[in-house]
């Protein structure tokens, strides 16, 4: 138990999934201008991200592994999340209304964010057992979540800020992130 | 011939998808932490990029619209997994570089922008020349981010050191790079508002703006779902 903590831990704050491995760039900077549309990213990655590393570990140990498809791997992973994202979106629609209006808009936006493809295939290439690899999924997608969210919230802060207008907008938001890294590099010996 | 080099210029100077496009951020941060390995990047996705655009023009005629996108997927999936093992075979150093990063290369905005936006519309040979000049074009710009990390965070170029010239470590780790960037697109915010004309609308200003990425047919969903 302790060890699936720590594995969580380590991947939400030391090896934050966007300040120190750049994965999921895209929806971190682009759905970060408010701290509630943020928050709804974050959750909706959460739980992509937990479906799908469950679904792509059966896959890769119960279909790959006995057939010696092992190479597969990557086409089969990206082809399961985008399907399985769409699905899920279905599923949301028709059972369970509230929680699809909450997340709906970030779902087809999650298919290509590069963190679900990495999770999967870093739970492989690190020979996780199961309860590791849902440990490590969730810790990256928290991780995700914390990021997000504070960036939204110091993107709200410093928006009525007078920037010089050539770093107005994205570079900002990209030298918020530095000093985000910087800060979490503090995380590091934390485990 | 003459509209093959226009898009070799194309890729490399007008539309090059680091300096004036800004796409492709994930690796482009990621793996410029040295000249050896933004190279080395820039190549792979080159070799990719070429190739899918080739198979993608030629079956375009073929690939039902409506399914065009997972299509597109599966073609650049393959040929991802075929770099790996060429990688994993030859180049192992530079495998181990780069690690995760080879096999994400499948979820690169560029590769399927191009895809969607040129191959899926255009004969074989300009596309082979659009993704050989967009490659090129990424080769350069992850090169040039790759040295100037170096250089300027370990004090070396290529592995050799610069006598007198210790370097400022934050560079090559993960903070530098949104810094290297953050300097890198707020420059060119600056030589277009010179020149009169608005700052190029990147991912920060929401999805929506993000034009050449494969998120911009999900983009067309978000906006009905509003």
């Amino acid at each position: 138990m302790t060890a699936l903590i720590l594995t969580a831990l380590g991947t939400a704050l030391v090896n934050n999934v966007v300040l120190s491995q750049f994965l999921g760039l895209c929806p971190f900077l682009g759905v970060s201008k408010k701290t509630n549309t943020a928050a709804g990213m974050g959750a909706a990655v959460i739980f992509v991200i937990m479906i799908s590393s469950t679904v792509t570990y059966g896959i890769y140990y119960k279909i790959l592994v006995p057939l010696d498809l092992e190479y597969l791997q990557t086409i089969v992973f990206i082809l399961v999340i985008a399907a399985l994202v769409q699905l899920v979106e279905m599923i949301l629609k028709k059972y369970i209304p509230p929680l699809y209006k909450a997340l709906g808009v970030y779902l087809p936006l999650i298919t290509t964010n590069c963190a679900v493809l990495g999770v999967a295939i870093s739970n492989i290439d690190n020979g996780y057992n199961f309860a590791t690899s849902l440990a490590s999924a969730f810790g990256t997608a928290f991780g995700f979540l914390i990021a997000i969210v504070i960036l939204a919230g110091i993107r709200e802060k410093s928006e009525g800020n007078d920037i010089p207008k050539p770093f107005r907008g994205t570079p900002m938001t990209l030298i918020a992130s530095g000093l985000m890294a910087i800060a979490f590099t503090g995380f590091t010996g934390l485990i | 011939m003459n509209s093959c080099l226009k898009q070799l210029y194309n890729g490399i100077i007008k539309e090059n998808p680091t300096f004036v496009l800004i796409l492709g951020m994930c690796p482009t941060l990621a793996v410029t932490s040295s000249l050896f390995n933004g190279a080395g990047m820039g190549l792979s996705t080159m070799v990719v990029l070429v190739m899918s655009n080739l198979v993608i023009s030629l079956l375009r005629k073929i690939i039902p619209n409506g399914v065009r996108v997972p299509a597109f997927i599966v073609i650049v999936a393959s040929f991802v997994t075929i770099l790996q093992f060429l990688l994993q075979a030859y180049l192992p150093a530079l495998n181990d570089a780069l690690g995760i990063y080879i096999p994400l290369i499948v979820v690169n905005c560029i590769i399927l922008g191009r895809a969607e936006s040129f191959a899926s519309k255009n004969p074989v040979l300009p596309s082979i020349f659009d993704g050989l000049g967009m490659g090129l074009g990424f080769t350069l710009a992850l090169s040039i981010l790759g040295a100037f990390r170096e250089i300027i965070g370990a004090g070396t170029v290529l592995g050799i050191n610069i006598p007198g010239w210790d370097g400022i470590t934050i560079f090559v780790m993960a903070p530098g790079a949104f810094f290297v960037l953050a300097a890198l697109v707020a420059t060119q915010n600056y030589i277009r508002l010179s020149a009169g004309k608005k700052p190029r609308k990147t991912c920060a200003d929401g999805c929506s703006g993000c034009s050449g990425c494969d998120t911009s047919i999900n983009n067309d969903k978000v906006k009905e779902e509003k």
